[in-house]
Parts: C-alpha cells; sequence; structure tokens
C-alpha cells in the first residue's frame, strides 16, 4: 500500500506541448465560453481560458482515473482480508495454534472458552426447544409413555452437557469456574461450575406434591446426600486453597540473584502448577454429583412427576436468566 | 501386593490417599460426615509408598488414589464414591460391613 495515497489535488505541472495537443484533440469537447460559434478567435483572453479550463478537465480526468484505481485496490484488498479471515477462523477451529497479537497462551485458552460459549449457547436452545416440547405435552395430557420418551430426551441432553462440561474443563477450568458464560444473577450463586443439586432439591420438593411416603423420604435422603457430598467437596476445594497459598507464600525473600532462591521459587511455581492442575478433577466430581443427582431423582419419581420436575427446573433457571437481563436494563440515576 | 491388600482387610472402611491430594481429602471428609472411621494411608508417608500405589493400580483401581475399600473389598475411587452416595448404596455397603450403624 505504499504507493496508495490518493492525490486529488488537481496538477497543473502538464507540459505545455501536451497541453496544446490535448487541447487539440479535446476541442470537440469544450463547452463553448462565448456566444461566438467562431472560436477559432485569436483573442488572447479567450485562448487563455479555454486552455486553462481544458487543463481543468484533464486533471479531472485524471484525478478520476487515480480514484478509480485505488479504489480498485482497496476491494481487492479487502476481498483478500475476508479470505484471511475465513482461513484463520477455519485453522483456529481445527485448533491450530495460532497466536493472536497478545501472548499465545492467552488465545489457545481463549479458543476453549469461545468455543464452549458457542456449544453451550447451543445446547441451551435446544433444551429450550425440548422443554417446550415437554411443557405441550404435559399441558395436553399425554400418555405416559409419550411422557417418558421425552423426559428421556430431555436427561440424556443434560448428559451432553456435561460432556461438553469434561471437555471444556480440560481446555480452559478457569473459565468454567468463572461462571462468565452464565448470567449474572446465575453466576452469584455458582458452585464449582454450576448448579447446586441440593438448592435445586429443596426447591422441587413443594412443587412435587403429593409424593409418596417412600417418594418423600426418598427425595429428602438424596437432598441430604447431595448436601454432603457438596460439603465435602467444597472441603477439599478449601484445602487445596490452602495449600496453593502455603506453596506460593513459603520459601525466603532473601536478596534477589542469589542462585538458591531462583531454583526455590521454580520449584515452588512447580508445586503449584501441580495443584491447579487437580482443580478439573474437581469440577469433574461436581458435575458428576449433579448428573448422578438427576438421574436418581428420575428414579424417585414417576414419569409424570419428573416431568414437572423438570420442567420447574427450567422455569427456576429461566427466570434467573430473565432476572439478570433486568437488573443489566435497570434504569439508574 | 500383600502390603496393599492386608492393609484394605484391616478395618471396615480403608482409603489410601496422598496427603497432597485435595480430592482424596474429600473422601475422607465425607466418610467422617457419614460417622464412619476410616483408616487412613497416606502412600507419600510410606518408604514403600510407590510400590503400594503400584500395586493398587494392578489391582485395577483407576485412578490409583484415592482407593476406597469397604469390608476388604474395592468400592472405587472419587467418582464411584460420589455416585454409590447419591444412590444411596454407599451408606448400605458401610452399613453391611459394620462401619456405621445407621
Amino acid at each position: 500500500m505504499a504507493d496508495g495515497s490518493p492525490r486529488t489535488d488537481i496538477s497543473t505541472d502538464v507540459e505545455t506541448d501536451d497541453k496544446n495537443q490535448r487541447f487539440d484533440r479535446d476541442q470537440y469537447a469544450i463547452a463553448p465560453v462565448a456566444s461566438d460559434s467562431s472560436d477559432k478567435s485569436k483573442d488572447p483572453k479567450d485562448q487563455k481560458t479555454l486552455r486553462r479550463l481544458a487543463q481543468n478537465r484533464e486533471a479531472a480526468r485524471k484525478s478520476r482515473l487515480r480514484k478509480k484505481a485505488y479504489v480498485q485496490q482497496l476491494e481487492s484488498s479487502r476481498l483478500k482480508l475476508t479470505q484471511l479471515e475465513q482461513e484463520l477462523q477455519r485453522a483456529r477451529q481445527q485448533g491450530i495454534f495460532i497466536s493472536n497479537s497478545g501472548d499465545a497462551a492467552h488465545s489457545n485458552s481463549g479458543n476453549g472458552a469461545m468455543a464452549f460459549d458457542v456449544e453451550y449457547g447451543r445446547w441451551q436452545e435446544e433444551h429450550n426447544r425440548q422443554i417446550n416440547e415437554l411443557r405441550s405435552a404435559v399441558n395436553s395430557h399425554a400418555s405416559d409413555a409419550e411422557l417418558r420418551i421425552i423426559v428421556d430426551g430431555v436427561l440424556a441432553h443434560y448428559d451432553e452437557v456435561f460432556r461438553l462440561k469434561g471437555t471444556a474443563a480440560k481446555a480452559d477450568v478457569f473459565h468454567l469456574l468463572s461462571g462468565m458464560w452464565k448470567t449474572p444473577a446465575e453466576r452469584c450463586f455458582l458452585w464449582l461450575g454450576g448448579f447446586r443439586s441440593s438448592e435445586l432439591l429443596k426447591l422441587l420438593v413443594t412443587q412435587l406434591e403429593p409424593l409418596t411416603e417412600q417418594q418423600l423420604v426418598g427425595i429428602n435422603n438424596l437432598q441430604q446426600s447431595s448436601q454432603q457430598a457438596e460439603d465435602a467437596l467444597s472441603q477439599g476445594m478449601e484445602a487445596l486453597q490452602q495449600s496453593l497459598a502455603e506453596t506460593l507464600s513459603s520459601g525466603s525473600l532473601g536478596s534477589s540473584g542469589n542462585s538458591g532462591n531462583v531454583a526455590n521459587y521454580m520449584g515452588q511455581m512447580a508445586m503449584a502448577m501441580g495443584k491447579l492442575g487437580t482443580l478439573e478433577g474437581f469440577i469433574r466430581q461436581a458435575d458428576n454429583l449433579r448428573q448422578q443427582t438427576l438421574q436418581q431423582m428420575h428414579r424417585i419419581l414417576t414419569t409424570r412427576q419428573s416431568a414437572r420436575a423438570l420442567l420447574a427446573i427450567h422455569d427456576y433457571f429461566s427466570r434467573l436468566r430473565a432476572l439478570s437481563s433486568l437488573w443489566l436494563a435497570r434504569p439508574r440515576e | 501386593m500383600e502390603t496393599v491388600k492386608q492393609l484394605a482387610s484391616e478395618k471396615a472402611a480403608v482409603i489410601f490417599t496422598k496427603s497432597s491430594c485435595c480430592i482424596c481429602h474429600s473422601v475422607k471428609t465425607l466418610f467422617y460426615e457419614l460417622g464412619a472411621s476410616p483408616a487412613i494411608h497416606e502412600l507419600d508417608r510410606y518408604a514403600n509408598g510407590r510400590d503400594m500405589e503400584w500395586a493398587l493400580r494392578n489391582l485395577g483401581c483407576n485412578p490409583a488414589l484415592p482407593a476406597v475399600f469397604i469390608g476388604g473389598k474395592y468400592v472405587g475411587s472419587s467418582k464411584d464414591i460420589i455416585s454409590y452416595h447419591v444412590d444411596g448404596s454407599l451408606k448400605q455397603m458401610l452399613k453391611d460391613a459394620k462401619a456405621i450403624w445407621f
């Protein structure tokens, strides 16, 4: 693009001979200035004017040609850029490492996070579609057999999200933990990268009545078990945090440049890296807990009750998401 | 191999862990929460800890740690323990092995 700067100024540095030649050639294009049709007037004033006008016309013509060339250059560059962007996108999707203008590692994680966000969005859409189907079936008093098919479908689809999260946990565990893939209100109540099964069950108990004695016991036990497992995992996370803190704070803060200190530092970092690696395991177990809880709930309940439970869970989260939108759009002083 | 098997049968509930492993910490916490008093063997504190970990792997423990044994039988690792706890079978296993009474 070195020679791309447009020169829009009207050039007046035309060779005199050239000028005269063009003057003769373009004579037919000359608009009559004087009403006198005999333009062979030797009046110097007229000649000067005519010459000037011809020069202007010529300059304008050259300018238009230059502009056209410039625009054509821009167009082809734009096309090339689009092609390059598409190639880049394709390569990134295939997981080929391509560094951004930022640092490479960030770009790698960014891809994992972005890919997950996109896939989660798609999952959510499909989930909503299935829930709508379930809702119509329930409202139209569909048979148990029909309900079971849809309910099984919803549960199988839940398995899919846990699979997606598993892959995402390998690619970018911090993105999952951050909850940035969820709306603000959901994020607020996030526990280890997702919902708390015990809380969900508390919500459901009231909405699932009437329950048989056995079912009530089953649901209460399930709620207690999931709570205990959640506490155990939370305590494990606290132990991890403490262990990490100890690793990073140990070691002498002596004079810099001491080779012993550098070795210490690197050793600490290596150990800390090892500990961070276990985060993925925690998220996996938390998701495992969520998945098992949903399946156990389905075992305890009848098909119809499971359908209502799934609808209730979806409604709860949709309202939470709607709340996020309202909150973000709220008028501020 | 013998050492691991012997230790696994010494108490109703036995868990093999590593002191630095935080998931192991979660499994231990769950057992304490349930009132079981599992025997905890932190393999990094044993001289032949590496061999013992190897032995567990050979017994089919995957991942090797934490390895949970109830009534001398291998039950599983963290994932299995959570699954069994959710469906109620963990408590039953502990009751059957007399690790807990209610």
